[in-house]
């Protein structure tokens, strides 16, 4: 990750999914394309939504690392649109 | 000439993505919408516990969406969704699911950020005849008329019954190609699948609502009950999907965690409740919701005794956090299992 932006940070700690899902949607609204957002969560859920999620959205799950209870996605926000149907 | 636009509402189950798809299909560009309202059955809340670590973790939505390769939305409605489940025009079905209501919410929401986005129209995968209450011939032009979305409106898969809307006047799809299905069989749903090559595919058995569910509206009516209003929160509605509730007393519950997972999940309550810890042996957390003096929390203490695995020790040591109090440790005789009432468990 050297060379790129400090990473913003959203905890999403003791929420269920969808939430930290939702939670992310909502923050990376506000981002720019290569921006890093770093999201600590503790449904084992959002381990699966949100690199779903930002599959259909055309972001990059960089790093998911693990801690005590809860764990961190680091994700690296797409262009807008990076996903059509058809493609 | 640009791509009609259309927002699919996802629930995450057959119908909608088979109503989705046949629109694709048409060459009209389709986004997803799904509305979490609080008491949506996620497979992943279920994940919460250790045991159902072999099922998948998927948000059923968010696996529709990458099947057919298209964006979803996920809007937090829990605020505005209070009003659909306290005050239902059309009352509740089978237990407090408030279904027609919801489903006139859902829609009007579909349609309100369709026509916010710039979308042309919105589909969902409605079958007439497929839910008791929501989906009949009667009630579904309810849930056009109070929506507010009239024509913008296209359900696919029974489209050929009612009559055109929008999409197939505008020519934006051809409506000999929508389907005329009818009833609670799902043959012809299982059919189209095939057809597309889905092989895979949620079939939730009772919808993709916790309210449809007896005990979770046991629950949610016992809260309403104990607290002498019906007013709730997030967090409220969320801890019913987790753990062991028994009511001992009228004034407080005891929540205890079924396992290590739950454990883990109600850990992060401690600081908003009275809670137990067993300290002696292997078993639940314990929070206490509501008002319970010291002889309420030696009683609790000895009911989670009773389900962890000192259940037949002569004494448990549990340490006792009171809710902005103090922390103290005591040592109870498990309860045995003939004084756990049946009545106790809500």
């Amino acid at each position: 990750m050297s060379g790129q932006s400090a990473p913003e940070h959203l905890d999403a700690r003791r929420l269920l999914c969808p939430l930290p899902v939702i939670r992310t949607q909502d923050r990376i609204v506000d981002m720019r394309a290569g921006d890093i957002l770093a999201v600590c969560c503790s449904d084992p859920g959002a381990r699966y939504d949100i690199p779903a999620w930002c599959r259909i959205n055309g972001h990059k799950i960089l790093e998911i690392s693990e801690g005590d209870y809860e764990f961190t996605i680091t994700l690296q926000v797409g262009e807008s649109d990076a996903v059509q149907p058809g493609d | 000439m640009a791509k009609a636009k259309a927002v699919a509402l996802i629930s995450g189950g057959l119908d909608s993505l088979l109503a989705a798809r046949v629109v694709l299909g048409q060459g009209v560009h389709v986004e997803g919408i799904n509305f979490f309202t609080g008491c949506c059955v996620e497979g992943h809340t279920h994940a919460i516990r250790k045991r159902d670590s072999e099922k998948p973790k998927r948000n059923n939505a968010l696996w529709v969406a990458e099947q057919l390769g298209i964006k979803l939305h996920i809007i937090d409605v829990v605020e505005e969704y209070k009003d659909v489940l306290l005050n239902p025009k059309h009352g509740y079905g089978a237990n407090l699911n408030p279904c027609l209501d919801c489903k006139g919410f859902m829609v009007r929401k579909a349609d309100e950020w369709a026509v916010a986005h710039g979308f042309d129209f919105l589909l969902s995968g409605e079958v007439i005849g497929q839910r008791p209450m929501s989906q009949r011939m009667d009630t579904m032009p309810v849930v056009v008329r109070e929506s507010g979305a009239g024509e913008r409106l296209l359900r696919p898969l029974c489209a050929k019954l009612l009559p055109p809307t929008l999409a197939e006047t505008r020519g934006w799809v051809d409506r000999e190609q929508l389907h005329d299905f009818s009833g609670r069989s799902r043959k012809p749903q299982m059919a189209l699948a095939e057809k597309y090559g889905f092989t895979e595919y949620a079939q939730p058995a009772g919808g993709c609502c916790f309210l449809t569910n007896r005990e979770y509206s046991s629950k949610l009516g016992d809260l309403w009950n104990a607290r002498g209003h019906r007013e709730y929160e997030l967090d409220d509605i969320l801890l019913l999907k987790v753990g062991r509730h028994l009511r001992p007393r009228p004034n407080f519950k005891l929540i205890l965690g079924r396992e290590e997972g739950e454990n883990n999940y109600l850990r992060g309550y401690c600081s908003q409740f009275s809670h137990l810890r067993i300290l002696s042996h292997r078993g639940p957390l314990g929070l206490i919701d509501g008002a319970a003096d010291r002889d309420d929390l030696l009683l609790a203490a000895r009911l989670a005794a009773r389900f962890c695995q000192g259940r037949d020790a002569a004494q448990v040591e549990i340490e006792v956090h009171e809710h902005g109090g103090e922390t103290w440790t005591t040592l109870v005789r498990p309860m045995p299992v003939a004084e756990v009432l049946r009545e106790w468990y809500v």
